[in-house]
């Protein structure tokens, strides 16, 4: 249904006047492809171009190289019009919902205006099709007149959920949705998600930091540093074999209730390069444990890896 | 004796209408070299506590207690000269946002020393050069690479991460021998959040200082304390040794919460989340606190606070303490049979 070939973004910065312009490769040349009614989880910390691919893939900006199919049509290439009509095939859910919500329209105005403005239904309908929406996210009716201040974190989030299905889309970019929420919230929004899925057979593009949470949800992961995938593989092999030395030290990294006190484990050292001025290489060699000089020069590509895809220079001596 | 010792520990927000108890008889103490978690939804009063124990806490909020010592010191009513002789000493915090605590108009040596100054030992106090060393060396300690470079930056040019190995430099700087760590690693990415957190933990066991870890996020706490208190809507509803409260917990929150993580429901399709919302200022119930949203509750429930009841150290705020299995004890059944007969 979607599927990403060399997918690109790259923005030109300015870094004062007397310097030239730098670039920083938000995203360089990510593939993957996205079954209908199937979760693919976008998993990376700060910096790793997870919302740049979102801006892409929900048609805000133009890739700068690399081809996006959306149900067969390429919507990198095709012109103002073309976008247009299939924007409404794609919607997103974002992060924070106190701010994603406008806090001068109601409810109701919230739900009604994507239809408003992609359909042609009378007033009527649109009522009723917004009304029909808010029970099925689990609100009341008597909210439908109701301004967003009035609704707590995860109401808040069901009703960008629900404008998010107007449209009857097939595809949903949800970015970071329930890392605002507390966790008794959060079960509940990542509930109605995984219904709502089931229900409408939409597929999601879910960004997260979260791997106990992706753990949960998805279907595939996509493990990207600095604009790279480093991993792609489905969900059952990336928790049970990690294959990139960065994914293991992403599962490594996150908390766990069954992993009982505290070992000394493999963490990383140092941060995340800056964007402007990435490593020569292997974006990641400076705090891979494993990092050989090959590492320095020689980017690795996306290969296919005992069935999976990695990118990693070492990638058959470190799984035997 | 305990470091910290706290007994019946109340916060209220009164305005002419309302009052709004934010911390409601909250019982705390710690040892020496002891690391206790504190996890709580938001609003569940976790911060306010905190700042209380500092004193920081101004009109109109008001704090009460029956018994409130640090190391021999009564802290209530204590006077602000006094205090500033504690805190910042002492007792150190460290807050969520590392970036919003750091002063963006001055370098990473001028916040250093500016502690040093005064709390700092008599070479510290007297000598600009000491205090430099010695800022020099706590950032080595907090393991900032090229900590000599690091010492003349500003706060714009340090990462997250960085920033907030600052603000741990910068607590432990005085030696405190209580550090209180709210959200410490929120803000911050997984691998940096592992790195933070190792380094909290190393410098604990290295000064025996007692650490309150305040978070909301509980396999943080699994991996890190030696008790935990467990909030919800102000009050303390379950307290023990872990992992035994996290194993077997009490009391039908903290149940509910385990339960409500993804990590807890890896074969199943749904997760089981707790139905509602925590309540607001002006919306508590009647009765117990969790009534509303407890899967256990009955009329009594809706009705009666319950106590912090349950042997020493391991307390639950529930007429029906769990029991091993994690089912509801002391006539639960039978109130819940009375009930359906009767309905």
């Amino acid at each position: 249904m979607l599927e990403a070939r060399d997918l690109a973004r790259h923005y030109a910065v300015s870094r004062g006047f007397f310097k030239h312009k730098g670039l920083v490769r938000a995203l360089d040349g990510v593939s993957f492809s996205l079954r209908e009614g199937k979760t693919l989880a976008v998993v990376g910390e700060s910096g790793c171009g997870k919302s740049t691919l979102a801006r892409q893939v929900t048609m805000i900006e133009r890739p700068t190289s690399g081809s996006l199919l959306l149900d067969g049509n390429d919507v990198a290439h095709a012109d103002v019009a073309a976008r247009k009509k299939l924007r409404p095939r794609v919607q997103m859910v974002f992060q924070n919902p106190y701010a994603s919500l406008n806090p001068r329209k109601t409810v109701g105005t919230l739900l009604e205006e994507p239809l408003a403005i992609n359909g042609t239904q009378p007033r009527r309908a649109r009522r009723d099709a917004g009304l029909a929406m808010l029970a099925k996210v689990g609100l009341r009716p008597e909210h439908y007149r109701r301004y967003p201040h009035m609704f707590s974190g995860g109401q808040r989030q069901r009703i960008a959920v629900a404008r998010a299905l107007m449209l009857d889309p097939r595809l949903v970019v949800a970015d970071e949705p329930v890392s605002a929420l507390d966790v008794s919230i959060q079960a509940q929004v990542l509930n109605l998600l995984m219904d709502l899925q089931q229900e409408m057979g939409i597929a999601y593009l879910f960004i997260s930091h979260n791997l106990q949470v992706v753990r949960h949800i998805a279907n595939d992961v996509l493990v990207m540093y600095l604009g790279r995938a480093v991993e792609y593989a489905p969900k059952d092999d990336v928790f049970a074999r990690p294959a990139h030395p960065y994914t293991r030290a992403l599962l490594a990294s996150t908390p766990s209730l069954a992993a009982g006190r505290r070992r000394t484990r493999i963490t990383l050292t140092g941060d995340l390069p800056s964007p402007l001025d990435p490593p020569s290489g292997c974006a990641f060699h400076k705090r891979c444990p494993h990092a050989v000089a090959r590492c320095a020069i020689e980017v690795p590509l996306l290969s296919t890896f005992r069935g999976i895809r990695v990118a990693c220079h070492r990638v058959a001596e470190l799984n035997p | 004796m305990p470091l910290l010792d706290i007994a019946g520990l109340t916060v209220t927000f009164s305005t002419d209408a309302h009052q709004f108890i934010a911390v409601d008889d909250v019982d705390l103490t710690i040892d020496e070299g002891e690391v206790v978690g504190v996890v709580g939804e938001s609003g569940s009063g976790k911060s306010v506590m905190a700042l209380s124990l500092l004193g920081l806490i101004d009109f109109p909020g008001r704090v009460g207690a029956r018994r409130m010592t640090f190391a021999g010191h009564d802290l209530r009513g204590i006077g602000d000269c006094e205090r500033r002789d504690l805190v910042g000493k002492d007792i150190a915090m460290i807050f969520q946002d590392p970036l919003a605590s750091l002063d963006p108009c001055y370098t990473v040596e001028h916040q250093l020393m500016e502690a040093l100054a005064v709390h700092g030992t008599e070479r510290e106090r007297s000598s600009r050069v000491a205090r430099r060393t010695r800022a020099l060396e706590l950032l080595q300690q907090v393991e900032i690479p090229d900590a000599a470079a690091r010492l003349n930056a500003y706060p714009h040019q340090l990462s997250g991460g960085m920033a907030q190995r600052v603000m741990i430099a910068m607590a432990i700087s005085c030696q405190p021998r209580l550090l209180i760590a709210d959200e410490p690693t929120t803000a911050l990415d997984v691998t940096v959040q592992a790195q933070v957190l190792d380094l909290l933990l190393r410098i604990q066991r290295e000064t025996h200082m007692a650490l309150i870890l305040i978070t909301h996020d509980l396999a943080i706490v699994a991996e890190t304390a030696h008790r935990v208190i467990v909030m919800y809507a102000g009050q303390q509803v379950e307290t023990g040794p872990l992992p035994e409260v996290f194993e077997t917990p009490a009391h039908p929150y903290t149940q509910a919460l385990l339960a409500a993580l993804p990590e807890s429901s890896r074969d199943h399709a749904r997760l089981q989340a707790i139905p509602g919302v925590v309540p607001g200022a002006h919306d508590r119930p009647a009765g117990c606190l969790l009534s509303p949203r407890c899967r256990y509750a009955v009329a009594r429930c809706h009705r009666d606070e319950p106590a912090l009841l349950g042997p020493p150290g391991r307390g639950a705020r529930c007429h029906f303490r769990l029991d091993a299995q994690g089912h509801p004890t002391g006539g639960w059944a039978l109130e819940r049979r009375v009930e359906a007969i009767e309905t």
